[in-house]
């Protein structure tokens, strides 16, 4: 990809986040799209790309009035607008059009307008997992973390400080639905949902939206707000069978997209200022610091409980409070771009002094695919 | 467990003989001639290599517990807290199931225990592969 060659121009989520009665999900998407787009200083008519994953892309670009140039649909789960801004930056570099709106809204929580599963079901899902009474993301997700922790060693007291440390961080976010510091206790005294995890270990289920507007770098420079430059992209998917990942203390799609956005990006791991690994349960950071290469195989537990990802600390992580303490409407990945642009910009609620670069995971279906995007503030190559 | 609201297998042309394998009390998976690759789930192709010379085999029925969860939450057939296991088997590949006959329990559910296969007849169609531990 060409480095720095698209800036992410406008950025917002939906006026309201947590529990939103007033609007259905397709409103979601277009309450986040007309922030952002009033955000970068555009109008509605600048817009001749769209993209969104989990709902039809052509209900979104119609229900705004657009007729665009390019479409993306792109819908592997929650890591769809990672994967939309790759493609995006593409095809803005292609010149097939020049101003994409990605946009993202679910009514997770209150369910009004859902309708169908936001990642295509799968052959192999409904035949070897399904009568196996699997249901909902935490009767799958979850189902790797004991071979972790028999193979490192990883307690339930250090997979517990996830949660604690998150929390840490959503305390100091006005917009974050749980705010109240908590304890090791705390977690492990909470409601058990799937054995080892129990409730606070678990995201938040939630309604809101996101919306981001990308163009060129060199029109950025007449927009609203400061550039947030796009230097490194990533992605990769795995299977969409927990079962069948191949090993189950490693993904093999967080690895393939981390490779990719510092491999495009030019940078090292020691040049990523904030880091931003999606969280819709307490071990995905694990997995995440090891499979991009932050801590060696093993170790990311005790790093976390350590306090490294802590603020102040080495490796400010999951900024916002995560899908585990800020919001999760079900694809959490729009909301994890949004704290790196934020960050990038300068106007966090817990902004991390002087970061200058941002890499920003995702996680698509439980371990099944994978986007990760590298944003700056610093211009050129 | 009250087996009539279960979501059931619909099975494919690539998968009927595990299907029909699991209703004759046999556990089938498939084998590669080119690497010796035994791999699952069913398909007409070597996942590794893409070669079509393949042979189904029928499977010892013996694996290891390779991980678990014990779900608390509410499923269609199920009655919590019941365990959502992946074996793996002898041959190499990792599969989904149940444990039966034994406590849902994280003591009596230990990592890398020995489990062996057992049918559990659904109905005149399906046979789901569960397993328990070995020697029971």
């Amino acid at each position: 990809m060409k480095r720095n060659s698209v800036a992410i121009v406008g950025a917002s989520e939906t006026t309201e986040l947590g529990k939103v009665p007033t609007m259905s999900q397709v409103q979601l998407h277009a309450d986040a799209a007309l922030n952002a787009i009033a955000d970068a200083g555009l109008k509605l008519s600048d817009i001749d790309g769209v993209a969104t994953g989990g709902h039809n892309a052509v209900e979104i670009a119609h229900y705004l009035g657009i007729v665009p140039k390019w479409l993306d649909g792109t819908s592997v789960g929650g890591c769809s607008f990672m994967l939309l801004v790759r493609h995006a930056t593409a095809a803005i570099n292609e010149g097939l059009c020049e101003t994409v709106l990605i946009t993202h809204g679910e009514s997770g929580r209150s369910n009004l307008g859902r309708h169908g599963s936001s990642i295509f079901p799968s052959l192999f899902q409904q035949q070897f997992e399904r009568p196996f009474g699997v249901t909902r993301p935490p009767t799958m997700f979850t189902i790797p973390v004991l071979r972790y922790m028999k193979d490192y060693g990883l307690s339930e007291e250090t997979l517990a400080m996830v949660s604690v440390v998150q929390r840490e961080w959503a305390s100091k976010n006005p917009r974050a639905s749980f705010r109240d510091l908590i304890t090791v206790d705390d977690v492990l005294n909470s409601k058990m949902i799937c054995y080892p995890f129990r409730l606070l270990m678990c995201c938040l289920v939630t309604d809101g939206g996101g919306a981001l507007i990308l163009t060129k770098s060199e029109r950025a420079k007449d927009l609203a707000q400061k550039p947030v430059y796009v230097r490194g992209t990533g992605e990769s998917g795995e299977t969409p069978m927990i079962s069948q990942m191949r090993d189950f203390t490693s993904s093999a799609a967080f690895k393939v997209a981390g490779a990719s956005a510092f491999e495009s990006a030019g940078i090292s791991h020691s040049d990523v200022d904030h880091l931003m690994i999606y969280d819709a349960f307490a071990h995905l950071p694990i997995y995440g610091l090891e499979d991009l290469g932050f801590v060696a195989r093993g170790e990311a537990g005790s790093f976390i409980a350590e306090g490294n990802t802590r603020m102040g600390g080495s490796l400010p992580l999951n900024t916002n409070g995560g899908g585990l303490s800020y919001m999760h409407s079900g694809m959490y990945g729009m909301y994890a771009l949004q704290e790196g642009v934020r960050q990038m910009r300068g106007t966090a609620p817990a902004q991390v002094p002087n970061a200058e670069i941002s890499m920003v995971h995702g996680v698509g279906g439980m371990f099944s695919a994978s986007g990760n995007i590298v944003l700056t503030n610093v211009a050129g190559n | 467990m009250s087996e009539s609201e279960r979501e059931l297998p619909k099975p494919t042309p690539e998968t009927q003989h595990f299907w029909d394998g699991t209703r004759q009390g046999e556990l089938r998976l498939q084998r590669c001639k080119k690497t010796g690759e035994v791999y699952f789930p069913p398909r007409h192709f070597c996942p590794s290599s893409g070669s079509t010379d393949i042979e189904i085999i029928k499977a010892s029925g013996r694996g290891t517990l390779y991980s678990y969860i014990i779900s608390h939450l509410p499923a269609p057939g199920f009655t919590p807290p019941y365990a959502i296991a992946i074996v793996k088997l002898e041959e190499g590949p990792k599969m989904m199931c149940n444990i039966v006959e034994c406590e849902q329990t994280p003591e009596a559910l230990v990592l890398d225990m020995p489990l062996e296969v057992s049918f559990e007849k659904v109905n005149d169609e399906i046979t789901l592969p569960q397993f328990k531990p070995a020697g029971k």
